[in-house]
């Protein structure tokens, strides 16, 4: 007998099962230079109403684009399936599923109940005929159904490879429209893959570069309201905003927070030079970390939050620094030719992204956080902000267009340079950031 | 003849404006583009006391090379020019933005134009204008007024501009 985990989803608060106990032999290994997507089958999932019909397969099509949308896994068409899947109890037949070279194979099943709805799933590799993992089933209102399909396709993707998901997650971005002259700015969130878009402000002043808290409960952003660019934080759940009190300057932007979400890193325009300054929410209180007559900005935490990488032009130019989060001497670490910026530290704590300008070019790049092993991901006329994916695997960022009719679109691109590809809005978009996996 | 109607019409509102508000910076929110930015160009530009005059005839902006704040020869004889407009108009104040092209990151672009707005400031200052009458705002590349991508818009988007946003008179 098979046995479920079960997974409670109320309203949208959602309590994970407990970590799957074992692993077949099916595993795609990411550090390996995957070239050849991994073929799988997700045939529909099988309602167990007419109610849960549409619900069955608009999740199971949500399930397969965040697989395909990796560029780690291929899709087989269902034109080419041999069996089918009409009982998710029913033994099934492994050796159709080979014969059309599926290595693995995601069945569920879909209940409707009132406005409640159950997704039950199984992750097969196909040529050993196990299980990956147990089934595992999530539980949610109707409308939460996208987020369920990520869940099922966030589950897939750990038990194939082995790490983390990232598709129940969210992305606070800046929705743009307009000439380059005159652009209107609001900021907006919505689903990793660009569903559900809810917007967060009007564009009625100027709005820059969001930032999740590490829960996702709050985002720092700058906007021009009083005339003045200043930081704000943002309560997602309720839209309320609160501007932030900053020490004796008047301009204020590039905020980030620390991991512990209880402090944040900013720069604080005075007397036309920028530094950077470190605030405790709870008390309002900044101290100045950096004191040069360089510019100092684009600050991002060390996911243990012992460190501060930054970027800075004492040398002369734009380059990546990182210090003690507390302040005090800094190290260089980028001494590549150009101009780097905005560097953002990955989740994992391995690499640094960062926005690469040289000989008219711009780059998403990410080095080792000693500045060794620096490797250009992407190259436009503008490319800028990376943005890590929950799990580490994925960069999103800005690319504008060249030119009169110039336009932002957000692009991501996995850390391996494959996969580029524009994540689509209802109008422009800059400045992303990825948020957490939701729970 | 439009063109000219259009102008007197702004600054009629501005005017008007000044009269009603204790606050200059009530005016601000210019984007270093006259009228389209809701900076004063009242009057006409042959009165030499009107901030049309001032932006027109003395000149509202300076410009700055790739990366840089420091002030070319050409721009500290505007600023002069402005120090010496702000002097003999003691009841005017001043917003000056810093504008950066699109080359470069959003977040040094905004540290830049915050260099060229204090680099105009203090050239003020040397020349006597009280510091308490210029304040200073960077918009880095998100208010370019040319829109092309050729050094050609660059040049003229890598600006300091004085905008004037209100007179002191009650």
């Amino acid at each position: 007998m098979m046995r479920f985990l079960t997974s409670l989803l109320l309203g949208l608060t959602l309590l994970t099962a407990p970590v799957y106990a074992q692993n077949g032999p099916l595993r795609l290994e990411l550090d390996q230079g995957i070239i050849e997507p991994l073929p799988f089958a997700v045939p529909s999932f099988v309602p167990d109403s007419p109610a849960a019909a549409q619900y069955a397969q608009d999740i199971t099509r949500v399930v397969a684009a965040d697989l395909t949308g990796t560029g780690l896994f291929r899709e087989i068409s269902s034109d080419a399936f041999i069996s089918r899947v009409s009982s998710f109890e029913a033994p099934l037949q492994f050796a159709d599923w080979k014969a059309i070279n599926a290595e693995a194979l995601v069945t569920g099943a879909v209940n409707v109940s009132g406005n409640r709805l159950t997704v039950r799933f199984r992750v097969w590799d196909v040529f050993s005929g196990q299980e990956l993992g147990n089934g595992l089933q999530f539980a949610g209102t109707t409308d939460g159904w996208r987020r369920m399909a990520h869940k099922v396709a966030d589950q897939v993707y750990s038990r194939v490879t082995g790490e983390g998901g990232y598709f129940d997650s969210r992305v606070a971005f800046v929705s743009e429209s307009g000439p380059k002259n005159q652009r209107l700015k609001r900021l907006a969130i919505m689903d990793y893959d660009g569903a559900n878009v809810q917007y967060l402000t009007d564009s009625a002043a100027i709005v820059l570069a969001p930032r999740f808290s590490p829960t996702g409960d709050r985002l720092l952003y700058t906007s021009y309201e009083t005339g003045q660019p200043r930081i704000y934080v943002l309560d997602v759940d309720r839209v309320r905003r609160t501007e932030l009190n900053t020490p004796g300057g008047t301009m204020s932007f590039s905020p980030r927070f620390s991991p512990d979400g209880r402090s944040i890193v900013y720069s604080l325009i005075q007397g036309g030079n920028t530094d950077l300054w470190k605030m405790d929410l709870a008390s309002g209180q900044s101290v100045r970390l950096t004191n040069t007559p360089a510019i100092e900005t684009a600050p991002s935490y060390s996911p243990d939050g012992s460190q501060i990488v930054f970027e800075s032009d004492r040398s002369g130019t734009p380059q990546l620094y990182i210090m003690p989060a507390n302040g005090g001497e800094a190290t260089r670490i980028s001494f590549g030719q150009g101009r780097y910026g905005t560097p953002v530290w990955s989740p994992r704590g391995d690499l640094i992204a960062f926005t690469k300008q040289n000989k008219g070019r711009f780059h998403i790049g990410v080095m080792r956080t000693d500045g060794s092993e620096e490797r250009l991901l992407t190259s436009s006329f503008l490319d800028e902000g990376p943005t890590w994916s929950p799990n580490g695997r994925v960069i999103m960022f800005t690319r504008e267009t060249q030119g009169a009719s110039g336009r932002a679109t957000l692009y991501s691109v996995d850390i391996s340079g494959r996969n580029l590809r524009p994540v689509r809005t209802p109008d422009g978009g800059s400045d992303p950031s990825w948020g957490p996996l939701q729970n | 003849m439009n063109v000219l109607g259009k102008v007197v019409a702004v600054g009629a509102l501005g005017i008007l404006a000044a009269c009603t508000s204790n606050d200059p910076s009530d005016l601000g929110g210019g984007f270093g583009n006259g009228a389209n930015g809701g900076g004063l160009a009242a009057g006409s530009p042959s009165d030499p006391r009107s901030p049309a005059y001032f932006q027109q005839t003395v000149g509202d902006r300076v410009l700055f090379a790739v990366d840089q704040s420091t002030l070319t020869p050409q721009a500290q004889t505007v600023l002069q020019g402005q120090a010496d407009w702000l002097l003999a108009n003691p009841d005017f104040v001043a917003n000056i933005e810093g504008h950066a092209d699109e080359q470069g990151t959003r977040e040094y672009n905004l540290a830049l134009g915050a260099r060229r707005a204090n680099a105009a400031r203090e050239y003020l200052i040397s020349r006597g204008v009280a510091g308490n009458r210029l304040t200073t705002v960077s918009f880095g590349k998100e208010r370019p007024i040319e829109i092309c991508s050729t050094e050609e818009c660059y040049s003229k988007n890598r600006r300091a501009v004085t905008v004037l946003t209100g007179s002191t008179l009650g």
